[in-house]
């Protein structure tokens, strides 16, 4: 489909109908981008092979508004997805791929989604072997929504698991926290503010096999704190394990601008969510080499060290603050309400 | 951020804390009026680094808390006539007699949140055909805005625009706190940011009056320590005055252009506060030039009325006559993902701040 012919168009009930038009449009927009020999057969399911365990995840992104800074909806859907199955010591291989489609959407949008989803899946390598397009009427959706599930290999040398965690365990994160967060945030109506802060959504996979090759199972738990942010992701594996877990709120990494964007609007940073940022759990012995090894990664040159796993105060988390007092950190209850003054 | 910076440094709040030590010979009861300090102090766990000496008693300064509940069912109501209606954040989770204004929306209610009212008129700008309320919660701090949106939406000639008035105003929650028979409280901080817009000077006449030590303070932890050395200050020494920690953003007159905003929209006038009960003069309701703007009246909504949860201790909290952790219910049947209160609500509510960060969170 032409660019030209794309701006014209508007995705209609029609496109979900499963006649000449659905066909019309996964010809000339999903397989023609996509064009791999699994989804050439048109068939209805693909079958893989696989020799080893294998890891699911499935995840579904309703993110408003569909395109931000630093991303889009479709990209994101990839990423989140592959890094889901990162996190479970697995290396992502194949993703599924469906869209729910609110009629009115222009077709240049979905196109331009469509291409940030083949990108992210080559810039990860997966392939998109299955996938389902729908359509609902104008005001039953919110332009786009899309549901991924990815399957991969578990590694070898991978035994990730919240049982394996133990005192004096070290935590690190990947990166920048809050940047996912506060990009979406800025464009929202009615809080609408001059930034820059893009969204930091990428894939992890590669980083967490050049992790696995290395360190195998002195890395014994991987999360990736989306919804919720840090805080509570780290509260949710505190009151699993029966230990306490010590984190330092100067050694969190956050970037300039988004704390100041945080401070404006009263938010904290901890429970803002984070797209390509990942927390691991591993062997104090290690801790030191497997930093050094993230931070020659492009995807973890701000890797820090924020805390250690601990027997005093099971089951919760403690920080310490900036000035040396101390606070408990529990999880976020519904949306993170912006305060007055 | 070069302010935060500075007034979060750990050296210079230590140092502060090392003096304030030495200072203190008594115990000494210091009110912080502000929400916005209670949840800096208890998020940045000053309060187990002050001396045992120090108690703090955390005040009524949480706009969201003082909000009677009648207000939030007539919110409600309003989104059930198909209005369109903003608020700030924090409203949105508090319960009203029957549901919270999160739930009324998810039942179709049209509501936004914001976090300035003069994107409400731009909403009502758009939506020619709808009825839009912005809901006015807050302190002197937030009225300039809210008084602004009155005056844009005169100026567009915008006929859809009104505002549900909860203002309230500190001064008068002060003395009435002073003048509970139950209240032992030696000395306040004032609320930073109320004085940015109001100033201080009426607070001198109070000081006077109660003979009571009030210090201007900021929120940051280098700001609260400082604050409550100030305060120590003068009670070991016997003395009480005004005086202005907050410098670097609180003058003297406060902001005259803000003030006179506010005048020219609201007058002074009783209000109810939510756990506390009426009190004379504290807040503001619209001058009669700017009655059309009133939503309570232009909705005939003025009569809803609704009584309070028995078991909530609310009023005694923002009294600071009880700790959260006092009240039988903090914790068990009432946490903030079930409030029974509005200050379990409020991320600046003393109870969700003692549940979310201090010691007593998993009891």
């Amino acid at each position: 489909m032409d660019d030209k012919e794309a701006k014209e168009l508007t995705i209609n009930l029609g496109h979900g109908s499963g006649g000449i038009m659905t066909r019309d449009l996964l010809d000339k927009v999903i397989f023609s981008t996509f064009d791999n020999p699994f989804l050439n057969k048109k068939h209805d399911g693909s079958i893989v092979k696989f020799e080893t365990e294998i890891a699911i995840s499935t995840d579904s992104f309703v993110v408003s508004p569909i395109f931000f800074k630093g991303g889009n909806i479709g990209e994101l859907a990839v990423n989140g997805t592959v890094n889901d199955v990162a996190m479970c010591g697995a290396i992502p291989k194949y993703l599924s791929l469906a869209f729910i489609v609110e009629e009115g959407l222009k077709m240049d949008e979905f196109i331009r989604i469509v291409h940030s989803v083949k990108r992210a899946a080559d810039e990860s390598g997966v392939q998109i072997i299955t996938g389902d397009t729908k359509v609902v009427e104008r005001g039953k959706g919110d332009k786009i929504f899309i549901n991924t599930t990815g399957i991969g290999a578990v590694h070898s040398k991978a035994n990730i698991d919240a049982d394996n965690i133990k005192t004096g365990d070290r935590i690190i994160i990947n990166g920048n926290i809050a940047q996912h967060g506060m990009a979406i945030m800025s464009e929202r109506e009615g809080l609408e503010f001059e930034s820059s802060i893009t969204s930091d959504t990428t894939n992890v996979n590669h980083l967490v096999l050049k992790l696995l090759d290395t360190f195998g199972e002195d890395i014994h738990l991987f999360r990736d704190p989306t919804r919720g942010g840090m805080a509570s992701v780290l509260s949710e594996i505190a009151s699993d394990i029966g230990l306490g877990i010590k984190i330092f709120e100067n050694d969190f990494p956050l970037e300039k601008q988004v704390a100041a964007a945080c401070e404006i609007l009263g938010l904290d940073p901890l429970y803002v969510a984070n797209e390509g940022v990942f927390i691991s759990i591993v062997d104090e012995k290690i801790a030191d080499d497997f930093l050094k090894l993230m931070q020659k990664d492009p995807k973890g040159k701000n890797a820090k060290c924020v805390g250690y796993i601990t027997e005093e105060h099971p089951h919760k988390v403690v920080m310490q603050s900036s000035i040396g007092g101390t606070r408990m950190v529990s999880p976020l209850i519904g949306e993170q309400l912006p305060r007055i003054c | 951020m070069k302010y935060l910076s500075e007034y979060r440094n750990i050296e210079a709040t230590e140092k502060v804390l090392d003096n304030l030590k030495k200072t203190v010979s008594k115990p000494w009861n210091i009110m912080e009026i502000c929400g916005g300090q209670t949840h800096g102090l208890v998020r940045n766990g000053i309060l187990d680094l002050l001396p045992e000496k120090i108690r703090m008693i955390h005040g009524p300064g949480c706009p969201v808390c003082v909000t009677p509940l009648h207000l939030i069912d007539k919110a409600i109501e309003l989104l059930e006539q198909g209005v369109i209606l903003c608020s700030f954040g924090d409203m949105i989770r508090v319960p009203g007699s029957k549901q919270s204004l999160l739930e009324a929306k998810a039942k179709g209610g049209d509501l936004r949140i914001l976090y300035s009212p003069l994107e409400a008129v731009k909403i009502a700008k758009n939506n020619p055909d709808k009825e839009v309320v912005f809901f006015a919660v807050g302190f002197e701090t937030t009225a300039p805005a809210n008084a602004l949106s009155v005056l844009h939406a005169q100026k567009e000639g915008l006929s859809n625009y009104s505002i549900l008035v909860s203002h309230v105003l500190v001064p008068p929650a002060m003395e009435a706190i002073l003048d509970d028979e139950f209240s032992n409280i030696d000395a306040f901080l004032g609320a930073g940011h109320v004085c940015a817009i109001m100033g201080y000077k009426e607070y001198h006449a109070l000081a006077d009056r109660y003979k009571i030590p009030i210090i201007i303070t900021g929120f940051e932890p280098l700001d609260l320590v400082q604050g409550i050395q100030m305060a120590a200050n003068q009670l070991e020494a016997g003395i009480y005055k005004v005086e202005n920690q907050y410098a670097r953003v609180v003058k003297e007159e406060g902001n005259l252009n803000a003030i006179r905003i506010i005048k020219q929209v609201f007058e002074v006038g009783d209000r109810e506060w939510r756990g506390i009960g009426m009190i004379p003069n504290s807040g503001y309701k619209l001058t009669k030039d700017f009655a059309l703007y009133d939503a309570e009246s232009r909705f005939g909504i003025e009569g809803i009325k609704v009584s309070e949860h028995p078991n909530c201790m609310a009023g005694d909290v923002l009294k600071g006559i009880k700790k959260p952790v006092d009240c039988p219910e903090f914790g068990k049947t009432c946490s903030p993902a079930n409030p029974l209160g509005a200050p379990m609500v409020s991320s600046e509510g003393a109870c969700s701040a003692y549940y979310n960060f201090s010691e007593h969170s998993i009891r």
